[in-house]
């Protein structure tokens, strides 16, 4: 690819404070029990995106343009419960889990963060920012053989985000960008698991290229807002600021 | 799932026992596991919420109390999908004779009386095939409650039902706590077609139905050591 010329964003508007505009809140399911969804007031924007496709910049430049527009925000993002986080990496290091499990526990941290830091959040009228939410979970567990209906009634438990943004990067600018970062690939990031090559590289294009398909078949369903993140990431935040402004004003 | 093992064409067996604590099932288990090993038989023995890999984060849950409705349902779905995944399916397949104290069952009236909606309690154990044979020890309320509470224990606060704030008082809570389980477990007996043995009966009398209705309706002599296994 090309590189690209780097150029600065629009500057922030510290001016005018924007009150997001209220709007019809649902669980996707049954929810929560006891949870009344009507009173979740603030906003809740998810990022989604296969791995080195820059969430975590792009959440990080959602955040700083969000505070300086007068909005709280807070950040979650899967595996940092206080509930399990510590044991699921654990397991994860042993490798020992299996497929179900797997799941279940990763389930059983994402319920104890919508319950501890997404519900406590939005009732204050804060803006959620989720680096990953119940998407990334089922398309990987879609590559492993779960079942649609299965995870469809597990998840039941979500909230239906205001806006899902899907960050749509190729796969080869990923890798790079993972090198980049590590210069390592991560184990189950690489499907190592599958045992659909021995060579992680291999594994990675393969097992990404799986997640991706589902990724698709999931937009098919819950309508994502899909942005191209083959960008700069300046270039791709414009869109998702404008996009989110949107959100903002109810539009 | 809506099918057993045998349905399914495993060569191993799942017999589980469900009932109140209090209730005397795991003293009747482990006299039935006994019964079973002595003959020489294939056996295998696995008790709820004690996979290692989810105990600690089990444990560290409970102790600081951490947990809602749908987390301590996810979290014991997690240690039993452990358990499924890594034990029970395995020595299924190699011809087990597999006896579990509590089994999904379990699940379906704890997390109930939680307030999580029955049939996404349902769903998601939907991936386990059910028991063989499932007994449930059906001793009066009254009975149960006497057993555990007679030595004034110190109950524990999940165990108590105190997450419900049924009562301030845990005795209270656990009593009002068993007696809603009890009715959840009574609802689904027929629909799993629960054995039921009345736990109120001398150790040994139930024991004899136990072993009688388990001869009877299994092939023991199939799950002797050393005996090949068919379809494994």
């Amino acid at each position: 690819m090309a590189a690209k010329t780097p150029r600065k964003n629009r500057p922030f508007d510290f001016t005018r404070i924007v009150v997001p505009k209220q709007t019809d809140r649902r669980f996707y399911g049954h929810g929560i029990p006891g949870v009344d969804a009507q009173k979740l007031h603030g906003k809740l924007i998810v990022v989604e995106g296969c791995d080195g496709s820059g969430r975590s910049t792009q959440i990080q430049k959602l955040t700083d343009w969000l505070e300086s527009a007068g909005h709280a925000t807070t950040q979650m993002g899967l595996k940092r419960s206080t509930l399990v986080s510590e044991e699921l990496n654990l397991a994860q290091n042993g490798n020992t889990l299996s497929h179900t499990t797997m799941s279940l526990f990763y389930a059983t941290d994402f319920a104890d963060q919508l319950e501890n830091v997404i519900f406590p959040g939005l009732k204050a009228g804060r803006i959620l920012l989720a680096d990953r939410y119940i998407y990334t979970l089922m398309a990987r567990d879609l590559a492993r053989g779960s079942d649609m209906g299965w995870l469809q009634n597990l998840y039941g438990m979500a909230l239906i985000p205001d806006v899902v943004f899907y960050l749509d990067v190729s796969a080869e600018e990923r890798v790079q960008r993972n090198f980049a970062k590590d210069f390592a690939l991560d184990y189950w990031e690489s499907g190592m698991d599958l045992g659909l090559s021995r060579e992680m590289f291999d594994s990675f294009l393969k097992y990404q290229a799986m997640v991706e398909k589902e990724f698709k078949k999931l937009h098919k369903t819950y309508g994502f807002t899909i942005i191209d993140g083959n960008r700069s990431p300046d270039e791709t935040f414009d869109e998702l600021r404008t996009k989110t402004e949107s959100v903002l004003a109810g539009t | 799932m809506t099918k057993t093992f045998a349905q399914l064409g495993f060569p191993g067996r799942l017999i589980a026992v469900e009932g109140l604590d209090g209730s005397g099932k795991s003293t009747q288990i482990y006299l039935l596991k006994r019964w079973l090993q002595l003959q020489g038989l294939r056996v295998f023995f696995s008790e709820w919420n004690s996979s290692e890999l989810v105990k600690s984060a089990t444990s560290k849950a409970k102790k600081r109390e951490l947990l809602s409705p749908t987390t301590f349902s996810l979290i014991h779905a997690t240690d039993f999908a452990d358990r499924y995944e890594r034990q029970l399916v395995p020595l299924l397949r190699a011809g087990y004779l597999v006896l579990c104290d509590r089994y999904i069952y379990t699940a379906f009236a704890r997390d109930t009386v939680r307030g999580c909606p029955p049939n996404w309690v349902r769903g998601i154990y939907d991936f386990a095939a059910l028991p063989d044979l499932t007994f449930f020890f059906r001793a009066d309320l009254e009975v149960s409650l006497n057993r555990i509470l007679d030595g004034r224990p110190q109950l524990k606060y999940f165990e108590a039902g105190m997450d419900l704030r049924l009562s301030t008082d845990p005795y209270e809570s656990f009593r009002i706590f068993q007696g809603r389980i009890l009715e959840q477990y009574l609802a689904m007996s027929g629909e799993f077609q629960f054995l039921l043995i009345d736990a109120n009966q001398p150790i040994e009398a139930q024991q004899n139905v136990v072993r009688d209705l388990i001869a009877d309706r299994i092939h023991l002599d199939a799950f002797r050591r050393g005996q090949t296994v068919k379809g494994s």
